[in-house]
């Protein structure tokens, strides 16, 4: 390890940011991941894990254990998620006629021979979108791997709270219970849609799935809201406060901003959701009328008293649920981000445009809630505005989508498993962000709303986007949750099927959207344009390819289980990446660090010219005159 | 593996192929656009606007799968081969920051002169309403004013999910709801406005050709939700619209005298609106 200076990064302790709580004072001479400081015993604590198994894995405060029991209640309910949607899909391309396994166990309760009735069709769609988003989308991203990496990344051996930590997961507890039992209750579980638009959700009588389901969906949405804030809270404080020496804020890796950044949006977005969702629970059992206008009733029942506005609550709910979709998109692109640059050898290109185009689309996002309201009856003239700030979202990330390929342009591509995932992230994220366009753009809008357009579109966010983060960041950062490496070779069949049927299954649905195939209708075929061959083979075309994607899944269920059993061993840093995550075993030990790190210079010091190594840990000055990469873009360029 | 290069490639070809078979295949495609003709043509306006942003997407789209799969292609890892050291471009940053910024704000300000023809309350047609269109799970009730000219009274004609238009005549409709949300979706004049409770949304539209088309319920409003299918029905001439209007007033005469209480009369006559701020301060002044 050369101790040449340099002057960029390491001229000097004063060179060297304090503002972190100083577990090791800072010495640049002696860097390095090594235990040599003799003179900083505190640092030499041996920090052993809770022996006991309950406080070791159940009720544990180990931010790793966390993010790991996060990560297993995400893929479970992941698969729970993408059976209920095929199901959906099933009904849509064969209505009415038998499902294999869902009819046979339903036979009895439905009493049709086997035929889904249509308030059924209406719960699946409901309950597979309110537990990808609640229960896999935000908790993977956010809860499994924020809580694993933010510590990890800045050098941290654990969160600020890790009671609230610990508090934070088992909130989800309570939510998945209600959101199950509700299955069961009278009525069934909620089919108003993940978007609960009162007075469909509000009256009782409106629909099988609001007699008690509803009410049960709300508090399960509570407790996982709750859940998410006290997470927040806890990302906030632990990056703002537990840096290691050396880690500005200009040295973190994408990721930690990513999730810096979405811990803000929740913070701010999350209580507005929260107080719709206990107006609507208020007005459904105590007969408050929030939402609920003079003169409405369903069933020829006497109307409440009436008084509340029904565009209210979708005010209230996509002034959280747009951030949301941020929510569920800037923690991925972060992970992306780093897996990019590690996999291409290639510093990040843009660094710092990449922080604030993330930032700008953290502010804008507060801004833009309306383009879910275009034709909700909102003043026309709201539209208008709300178009031209939903057009300027679209800038940050078309800024990003350009700095990824920035980054693959001139490197030195791996094509892992990871990187194929995170290079399908940025093409899918295109036809996402572009098919965006056509929603902002409100006279098409006009057309398009609540069609299968939309549902496209948000898949090819959501799935194509989120979800493909979520496998490039398994197969990037398994081996160093569990020790063990991920099969490279099934993880890229498993990348090739998924990427093919994923797209097979979705992108038709633009063009089905723009024939005017609604959303959320459980038989199609009524409406006489739509009973034709054209949509008849769209629609069984999507539904097959849904079922290969499906069982495509198996194959990522089986690489998991069979590499925590005999993969094979990880070593600290299988993909020789600088991150501090890779400065430490795989896995980490109870404290991350035996010694805390020092961090010399930001995160994407691949390709050194003339350093001996393609990549540079953060944990190691640079021994050329290199660059500050904090100041890169604005010397560099 | 720089082969890993096609597979992208492929599909963004694909993408773009399925789109251009599509407008080939009338069962695939836009449903056949019947506001086009006539004087306000509003389907034809978001038909354009449409295919604008197709063209200008489809090339963004075009030009930076190329650039991916080129540079996958370009630059596999290989022995020997050293990536180019470089933290970004000043230039490069403003260059991609200020076209996609321009096209953006372009396209927003383009299309407000269309919004606000086809949404904006100020442009509605200072005609009386023709006819109120009011959901219910899980019908359209369609309610004509009759003879004198006023809704709410003893002539009304109420006639259930079909509403008869005249061809080329604007049109203003009263969008209501009883209950829950629903969504007048005419998918083949590419128009839709949510119907909400406690409120009266105004809409309105022209249609070129006369003849019989589907109208969607496009918001979810329960268990019948896919069944919620309403008809519009467009007549040749004025004619034929009355002599249709004639009848069905005579047939509703026979089956339920004049006087007696018409199907629909709990939420929507007058007196209740009355008492409704949203429908008759905000929208009806």
């Amino acid at each position: 390890m050369s101790k040449k200076k340099s002057p960029a990064s390491n001229s000097g302790p004063e060179s060297i940011d304090l503002v972190a709580t100083s577990h090791a004072p800072a010495d640049p001479v002696s860097p390095g991941a090594a235990p040599t400081h003799q003179d900083h015993a505190h640092d030499h604590h041996e920090h052993p894990g809770p022996t006991n198994f309950l406080t070791r894995y159940v009720f544990a405060t180990d931010h790793k254990v966390i993010g790991i029991q996060f990560l297993v209640s995400g893929l479970i309910f992941f698969i729970v998620g993408g059976l209920l949607a095929l199901a959906v899909r099933w009904q849509l391309a064969w209505p009415w006629t038998r499902i294999p396994v869902l009819s046979s166990m339903m036979e009895s309760q439905w009493q049709t021979k086997g035929q889904m009735p249509p308030e059924f069709y209406n719960k699946l769609f409901t309950m597979h979108a309110s537990v990808m988003i609640f229960f896999v989308v935000i908790p993977i991203l956010t809860g499994a791997f924020g809580n694993y990496l933010i510590p990890l990344m800045i050098g941290a051996r654990d969160m600020a709270f890790p009671k609230l930590n610990m508090l934070s997961y088992w909130f989800m507890w309570p939510a998945f219970i209600v959101m199950l039992v509700s299955f069961t209750v009278p009525g069934g579980a909620a089919e108003a849609g993940w978007t609960a638009y009162p007075p469909l959700s509000v009256f009782r009588h409106s629909t099988p799935g609001s007699l008690n389901g509803q009410t049960l969906w709300l508090m399960g949405v509570l407790f996982a809201g709750v859940s998410s804030i006290m997470g927040s809270i806890n990302y906030i404080t632990t990056v703002l406060t537990l840096r290691a020496p050396g880690m500005k804020m200009f040295r973190m890796p994408m990721t930690v901003w990513s999730m810096f950044i979405t811990a803000l949006l929740q913070a701010f977005a999350l209580p507005v959701l929260t107080s719709a969702i206990i107006m609507q629970l208020l007005d459904r059992t105590i007969g408050t009328n929030f939402f609920i206008p003079v003169g409405a009733s369903v069933a020829n029942e006497p109307g409440p008293v009436g008084g509340g506005q029904p565009l209210l609550f979708q005010h209230l709910f996509w002034f959280y649920s747009h951030p949301a979709v941020y929510i569920m998109i800037l923690p991925a692109m972060g992970m992306v981000s780093d897996i990019l640059s590690t996999f291409s050898r290639k510093p990040l290109f843009g660094y710092k445009p990449m922080v604030f185009a993330m930032a700008a689309i953290a502010l804008l996002g507060f801004l833009v809630w309306g383009h879910h309201m275009f034709q909700s009856g909102m003043n026309p003239l709201l539209g208008a505005t709300f178009m031209l700030s939903t057009m300027v979202i679209a800038l940050p990330s078309a800024i990003k989508t350009f700095n990824w390929i920035g980054t693959l342009w001139g490197g030195s591509i791996q094509f892992t498993a990871a990187m194929l995932f995170a290079t399908g992230f940025v093409a899918m994220f295109v036809i996402g962000g572009l098919s965006g366009i056509f929603m902002a753009a409100t006279p098409i809008d006009i057309h398009i709303h609540d069609t299968y357009f939309i549902v496209g579109h948000l898949h090819y966010v959501l799935f194509g986007g989120s979800s493909f983060a979520i496998f490039a960041g398994l197969y990037y950062w398994f081996p160093k949750i569990f020790g063990r490496m991920l099969d490279e070779r099934l993880g890229k069949i498993h990348f090739l099927l998924t990427f093919i049927s994923f797209n097979c299954t979705f992108f038709l649905m633009h063009i089905i959207g723009l024939r005017g195939h609604p959303r959320r209708v459980a038989n199609p075929y009524i409406y006489q344009f739509l009973d034709n061959p054209g949509v008849h083979f769209m629609n069984e075309f999507m539904t097959v390819s849904a079922l290969l994607m499906g069982a495509a899944q198996l194959i990522l269920i089986y690489n998991v289980l069979a590499s925590l059993v005999a993969g094979k061993r990880a070593p600290d840093n299988p993909w020789r990446a600088n991150t501090l995550e890779w400065a430490t075993s795989s896995p980490p030990p109870h404290h991350n660090f035996a010694t805390i790190p020092t961090v010399y210079h930001a995160a994407y010091e691949y390709s050194v010219p003339g350093e001996a190594e393609d990549f540079i840990p953060q944990t190691q000055p640079l021994a050329n005159l290199a660059p500050s990469p904090a100041l890169a873009t604005s010397s560099h360029a | 593996m720089r082969y890993w290069s096609l597979l992208f490639l492929v599909t963004a070809a694909l993408c773009v192929g399925s789109f251009v078979y599509a407008m080939f295949d009338p069962n695939w495609w836009l449903l056949h656009n019947v506001s086009v003709r006539s004087p306000l043509h509003f389907g034809a306006e978001i038909d354009r606007l449409t295919m604008l942003v197709l063209a200008i997407t489809g090339a963004v789209f075009v030009l930076t799968m190329l650039a991916l799969s080129w540079a996958l292609w370009k630059y596999p890892a290989s022995p020997g081969r050293v990536a180019q050291y470089s933290h970004g471009n000043h230039k490069l940053e403003i260059v991609w920051t200020l076209i996609p910024a321009v096209i953006l704000v372009f396209l927003a300000f383009y299309q407000m002169g269309s919004w606000a023809d086809i949404k904006f309350r100020s442009r509605r047609p200072k005609s009386a309403p023709l006819a109120q269109v009011t959901g219910r799970q899980f019908n359209w009730l369609v309610r004509y004013p009759g003879v004198d000219g006023k809704f709410g009274t003893t002539d009304d004609l109420h006639v259930i999910n079909n509403l008869h238009i005249v061809k080329d005549q604007a049109v203003l409709i009263d969008l209501k709801s009883q209950d829950v949300l629903h969504s007048f979706f005419l998918p083949q004049i590419r128009l839709k406005q949510d119907a909400v409770p406690g409120m009266t949304i105004p809409v309105w539209f022209d249609v070129d050709t006369p003849g019989t088309y589907e109208l969607v319920c496009a918001e979810l409003c329960g268990w019948g939700h896919y069944k919620m299918r309403g008809l519009l029905t467009v007549h040749e001439t004025q004619a034929e619209f009355n002599e249709w209007m004639t009848s069905a007033l005579a047939e509703q005469n026979q089956t339920q005298p004049a006087g007696a209480t018409a199907p629909d009369a709990q939420a929507s006559d007058p007196a209740t609106t009355a008492t409704d701020p949203a429908s008759s301060t905000v929208e009806r002044s």
